[in-house]
């Protein structure tokens, strides 16, 4: 089992070359879309290099869940995600920062839940439960 | 003039990997643009190619059932190039294979020498999709005028003397 220090090494050289930015761009807090300019098809192409470098099988849905915001009506009232919204999130999204959505819950901040640090997160618990 | 750029195939392994031949020809009106006095096949037209053979090779592992798109040329690089007159030979291997999509990795050549390289993304679409009838028609990698490719050569090569000749 890879320390959380090489799977992040890792995980930084899969977003270099899926997404075509520097190293030092790559930083644990930087969101996937905001900072790094991931595009919806790069969620795909990202999924595919950690499948490969990580040899792990990522089924669909489970990294970068689709449809967040829309699946339920009640997850989201006035362009605020709702309490069971953001209960939803901790189930879907057990490796990202929920907590600091909750603090501010706005639906434009769903993006900024993919960080580079959840798919780290993501790796390690993926590769402990694989053994 | 049809949207397909590769002739004909030479080698399709389903499910593994796939060789088409495009011939390159001055009849091709771009090519007098691309450039004056330095004919040159276009390098996005290469990337089209390659396209066409790795999306048909990952078409067909589902029987055609899905469309398949290409998403995104994560790496693409060109070495040489190629004019009137050359055969481009695109080898296509397949990946990955997922419900969402696939992976292609592709060289093009000329004899020997390599032309270009690159890495080919596709996803697939549901043909049951409603938003599909937003997307541009042409962006696909294969339609029924596409896969007629596939039909090439059954025609034979002339030295058996045909049905329609007796």
């Amino acid at each position: 089992m890879p320390t959380t220090e090489e799977i992040y090494v890792k995980v930084r050289e899969t977003l270099v070359d899926a997404l075509g930015v520097d190293d030092d761009e790559v930083t644990a807090e930087a969101t996937l879309g905001g900072d790094l300019g991931a595009e919806s098809i790069d969620f795909l192409d990202i999924v595919f290099r950690l499948e490969k470098n990580f040899s792990v099988k990522i089924p669909r849905g489970e990294l970068f869940p689709e449809n967040l915001a829309a699946a339920d009506s009640s997850f989201v009232e006035d362009g605020m995600v709702t309490e069971s919204g953001i209960a939803e999130l901790r189930q879907r999204l057990p490796h990202a920062d929920i907590d600091t959505l909750a603090a501010n819950p706005k639906v434009e901040n769903i993006p900024d839940l993919f960080t580079v640090q959840m798919i780290v997160n993501f790796v390690e618990s993926k590769l402990a439960d694989e053994g | 003039m049809r949207w397909i750029w590769i002739d004909r195939f030479i080698e399709f392994e389903s499910g593994s990997h796939a060789k088409a031949i495009k011939n390159i020809t001055l009849a091709e009106e771009h090519l007098h643009d691309h450039f004056p006095g330095f004919a040159v096949m276009p390098g996005s037209l290469m990337i089209e190619g390659m396209a066409q053979t790795g999306g048909i090779l990952l078409g067909e592992t589902n029987q055609f059932e899905q469309i398949v798109i290409l998403a995104k040329v994560p790496n693409v690089s060109f070495h040489s190039w190629a004019c009137p007159g050359d055969t481009l030979t695109y080898t296509a291997k397949l990946t990955d294979v997922r419900e969402e999509g696939g992976v292609v990795q592709c060289v093009a050549h000329v004899g020997d020498r390599l032309v270009a390289e690159a890495e080919l993304i596709f996803v697939h679409l549901d043909r049951d999709d409603p938003e599909l009838g937003a997307i541009d028609q042409k962006s696909f990698v294969f339609s029924t005028n596409l896969l007629s490719v596939l039909d090439v050569g059954r025609a034979g090569d002339g030295s058996a003397p045909s049905r329609l000749a007796g």
